[in-house]
């Protein structure tokens, strides 16, 4: 039997606002510095470690910041929101409730356009909600203690729920890259995974193909890697099909993705699911959004991934999969724009020095960036850099392994390209009169292979360049180098 | 120097008075309360702050030694020793809402009016006694013990700011604060014989009130005279940034109110048939009755009106009260509030560490967070809690329409005069009927006050309930405070 997946996925985006979301606490680290850096339980107060008496006040900017979120999914905004209580008991929860939006969330019914593959058709997903809700504290288990870390709690959180329109792990991998890619234009969330700024659970269910209703479905919570959603998901896949076909019924449960075994662990059934009893949140009056402000969170709207990407293909002949790449991220997306600015003031055509400078940020600095983990951003590298590696490259006076060599250079010193380069001797001899003489002594040395060459042996041209490269350095335009040693050969042999 | 008798003080005006001539210094007055207070046996307050207040009181013998006269403007309760309901947090001082539960709570801030009561130059003699977590009528519902009837030791003293009345009454403090969620400021005030003003719902920053149920908590003055609870509320009242559902409106003129005549031949005062037609003691309804008599004598058009929905009032009330506050009250988990038992301490999974933990809640509250949880649960929540809410609505209605055609409104405060103790404790059913008149202003988020009109049969006493639209505090201290001065008159 052929079976379909049916994939909806649920996304909690950390919202980059200074201070949480009901407390004047700070909501993030210092720029530079990460969650781990921060003492335990140092940024709270008595609202967010749920003091009794204190009461919660909105802050606004998490509205504005979910409002954005909506425009760029094409939500409607509801003009009347409301906050929830989500009861449940666990020690990382102060207040033994979660302020959560339930049934009016601030965005509803939106979507969003992804490309599974570059090759493949664009697909719209549907959103069905957004709301807005506090995170919980973390809990620490060490030296046979469990400690409670408030730090994040109250931290602003966005939790974009799709449809369940997906139907492959590649397709939620896209969804995901894309939403990714929305949220970190928007500058609303840094969306740093390491961090747990963009989290995932994953709806999984299979159906025979063709048939309308749903099967079980099957949650798996907090998968925190684009790449261990897939995995989880294309696992997750094929052991529904297994159960399936064996003859067994799907369970409904909650389920985690163990990332060193590549597989899905139940954690829960749906009998211990837990009522959360949600209610409006007497402390907290409705949330009411006016047209003005919508339309002048509109207005702010930055470019957003899809047009950028739209435009790196339309305007400078970029490959779709070349465009898809850049705009990964706003960062990226900038960080090239920039760079390919920096050159183009140095009179290179604006096409070529876009293709090249896409080769060198796909391929040599998107590896050391994956290597390391780091964001371009945080990383030595400026736009300079990568406007003089394309220049020199493109102008012949460095080889493309000196370049390379160049780039390990500036990305681990920071030193500017023109300075590696003389430092390093990397400049490519491209000045005949300098090498002609080490041509000469190569063919001279050589009497033998030089009469086999006259005599129809052109294979061997590759011998005495590689000589002559050998004799200096490395440094010689191969291009020019191999015209001269052809000529020379010839006029030797005339003589 | 003759000890002072503090019961002798009808207003913080006179008190005032007394500081102008010199007859003693706050100080002195202060240690005659704590003295007071900690020679009486009504169990009125559950912890004393005599050194804070001391400090504070010496403090202002300073200021009026220097400035010789009491600087009312700016202080408007300068030097007063008043009483906080152990509801009400205050930083570093213990605060237990009568419960075992948090028998150790050392706050780390104080509420919103406790502050502007500072700032106001009072302070505060100790925490008084209540109800646990605010639940019940009767203030039999303390971890603590239940606090006497200020003049008759074998009665209770209504609830369950039973405490805040006590002491009021008994001369333990001038002033003091409690809160009402279904009547738990003005019945007790009815029993004690003293002044209690629920104010509008958002009225008072309810920013420091240990929560029992969030959308009809609020947070009133008790006091010996209306323009004691009118200066009190002056000071208190106003817009607080900190609570979300407290309103952008501008501080009512409650003392100017006070002593402004109201216009009697304008004033339409609705009876509601519904209050009359409860279960009256024959004394409650003969005095009320009385005091509607002294309305009418004065000009005012007294007009029937009814509120038909009340009948559901206290079934309304005991399922969005109880619903709110289980979800209010599981912050008591013993992890990072409340008692951790020796049990829940040992217990090896999260499940038994909770049902440990929990158990340190008294009975009443017990019932209520069950009841509370089976009302939201899902598939039980359309039928009890929002149903419940939309009857909310209804009689909320009520009042709007019989606004159209009367000021204000008068009725008891409660069928009874204050009873024994131990009388109703084996059935909360009985007890919870008690409130059937005090319930509807909570659920409309009125403004209502219980002013004393006189004693029962049995020579307890019995009071007055005032209940005004939104925000029509002024009025009803308006027409309170003549009514007071009237019957004082005669």
């Amino acid at each position: 039997m052929n079976f379909e997946a049916v994939i909806g996925l649920e996304v909690h985006a950390q919202l980059a606002t200074d201070s949480k979301i009901f407390c004047g606490c700070p909501a993030r680290p210092p720029a530079g510095r990460s969650v781990a850096e921060i003492p335990p339980n140092a940024n709270t107060c008595p609202i967010c470690t749920g003091h009794p008496g204190t009461l919660p006040v909105l802050n606004e900017k998490v509205v504005d910041y979910a409002i954005l979120a909506g425009i760029a999914t094409r939500c409607s905004i509801r003009g009347k929101s409301v906050f929830a209580r989500k009861n449940y008991f666990y020690p990382d929860l102060p207040k033994g409730y979660q302020i959560s939006q339930y049934d009016e969330p601030i965005c509803e019914k939106g979507w969003l356009e992804i490309q599974a593959l570059p090759t493949s058709p664009d697909k719209r997903i549907g959103i069905n909600r957004i709301h807005m809700e506090e995170d919980a504290g973390k809990n620490v288990h060490a030296h046979g203690y469990s400690l409670v870390n408030l730090n994040r709690a109250g931290v602003p959180l966005i939790e974009i729920v799709s449809e369940p329109e997906l139907s492959s792990a590649a397709e939620a991998g896209a969804y995901l890259r894309s939403l990714h890619a929305v949220v970190t234009y928007l500058g609303i969330s840094d969306g740093n995974m390491q961090e747990g700024n963009f989290r995932c659970d994953a709806n999984v269910s299979v159906r025979p193909a063709g048939q309308k209703e749903f099967g079980t479905r099957v949650e798996i919570k907090n998968v925190n890697s684009f790449r261990f959603v897939e995995k989880a998901i294309d696992y997750e896949i094929q052991r529904q099909i297994g159960v399936i076909e064996g003859g067994g019924k799907i369970v409904q449960e909650t389920r985690t993705f163990d990332s060193n075994k590549n597989v899905t662990i139940s954690m829960r059934s749906k009998e211990e699911a837990e009522d959360y009893r949600y209610f409006p949140d007497p402390d907290l009056i409705p949330v009411r959004v006016t047209e003005a402000r919508v339309n002048r969170l509109r207005s702010e709207l930055p470019e957003l991934p899809d047009a950028v990407k739209r435009r790196f293909m339309t305007e400078l002949g970029l490959s779709a999969e070349d465009a898809a790449a850049l705009t990964s991220t706003r960062d990226l997306a900038l960080f090239f724009e920039e760079a390919l600015q920096a050159l183009s003031e140095t009179g290179i055509d604006r096409a070529k020095g876009a293709k090249a400078l896409a080769n060198w940020l796909t391929g040599e600095v998107g590896r050391l960036l994956n290597e390391s983990g780091v964001e371009i951003r945080n990383s030595r590298l400026t736009v300079v850099h990568l406007a003089d590696l394309v220049r020199v490259t493109l102008e012949g006076a460095v080889s493309s392994t000196g370049a390379k060599q160049a780039l390990s250079e500036a990305w681990s010193t920071g030193e500017s390209i023109p300075a590696v380069v003389a430092r390093l001797g990397l400049k490519q001899v491209s000045d005949l009169g300098e090498l002609e003489p080490a041509v000469e002594k190569v063919i001279a040395a050589f009497p033998g292979q030089a009469a086999e060459f006259r005599a129809g042996k052109e294979k061997l041209l590759g011998f005495f360049v590689g000589q002559v490269m050998k004799a200096t350095g490395g440094k010689a335009n191969p291009a020019l180098l191999q015209e001269l040693v052809a000529k020379k050969l010839k006029q030797m042999g005339d003589s | 120097m003759k000890a002072l008798d503090t019961a002798r003080f009808q207003s913080i005006r006179e008190i005032h008075d007394a500081f102008d001539r010199g007859e003693f210094l706050p100080s002195e007055l202060t240690r005659a309360y704590l003295q007071a207070a900690q020679a009486g046996t009504l169990n009125a307050f559950i912890t004393f702050t005599e050194e804070n207040a001391m400090r504070a009181a010496v403090a202002a013998d300073q200021v009026l030694k220097a400035e010789k006269k009491v600087p009312r403007a700016i202080l408007p309760l300068f030097g007063i020793p008043l009483g906080l309901k152990d509801n009400l947090v205050t930083e570093g001082v213990r605060t237990t809402c009568a419960s075992r539960m948090l028998e150790n709570y050392h706050p780390p801030y104080s509420a919103t009016v406790v502050k502007r009561l500072e700032n106001a130059g009072a302070f505060s003699l100790g925490k008084l006694n209540m109800d646990e977590f605010a639940m019940g009528g009767s203030n039999e519902n303390s971890a603590f013990g239940a606090v006497q009837h200020p003049t008759h030791p074998d009665r209770v003293p209504g609830g369950s700011s039973g405490g805040s009345a006590a002491a009021v009454r008994a001369g333990q403090c001038v002033a003091s604060l409690g809160s009402d969620t279904g009547g738990s400021i003005r019945l007790p005030a009815s029993y004690c014989g003293v002044v209690g003003l629920k104010p509008t719902y958002g009225r008072v920053s309810r920013f420091g009130l240990i929560a029992f149920a969030s959308s009809l908590d609020q947070i009133g003055p008790l006091g010996r005279s209306v323009e004691d609870c009118a200066v009190l509320m002056d000071v208190m009242a106003g817009h607080d940034p900190l609570d979300s559902t407290s309103l952008m409106i501008e501080k009512p003129s409650c003392v100017d109110a006070c002593r402004r005549a109201p216009d009697w031949a304008g004033l339409r005062v609705g009876i509601p048939e519904e209050f009359f037609s409860a279960q009256l003691s024959p004394g409650v309804e003969t005095r009320v009755r009385e005091a509607l008599k002294w309305f009418e004598a004065q000009g005012a058009k007294l007009v029937p009106v009814t509120l038909p929905n009340s009948r559901h009032a206290v079934a309304v009330y005991y399922l969005v009260a109880v619903s709110e506050a289980s979800s209010n009250l599981a912050r008591f988990d013993g992890v990072r509030y409340g008692n951790r038992s020796a049990e829940a301490a040992q217990a090896s999974k999260l499940k038994d560490f909770y049902e440990h933990a929990r158990a340190a809640f008294g009975p009443e509250v017990k019932r209520r967070l069950i009841l509370g949880t089976f009302a939201l649960s899902s598939g039980y929540q359309d039928a009890y809690y929002r149903k419940a809410c939309q009857v909310r609505a209804l009689v909320a209605h009520d009042f709007e329409r019989a606004f159209q055609e009367v000021d204000l409104i008068a009725g008891p405060v409660a069928p009874t005069t204050a009873f024994r103790i131990g009388e109703k404790a084996g059935d909360p059913l009985t007890l919870y009927l008690n409130d059937l008149l005090t319930i509807p202003a909570n659920l409309a988020g009125l403004p209502a006050m219980s002013v004393p009109c006189g004693d029962g049969e049995d020579g307890l006493p019995v009071g007055l309930q005032l209940m005004g639209p939104s925000l029509s505090e002024e009025m009803l201290f308006s027409v309170g405070a003549a009514y007071e001065r009237g019957r004082r008159q005669t």
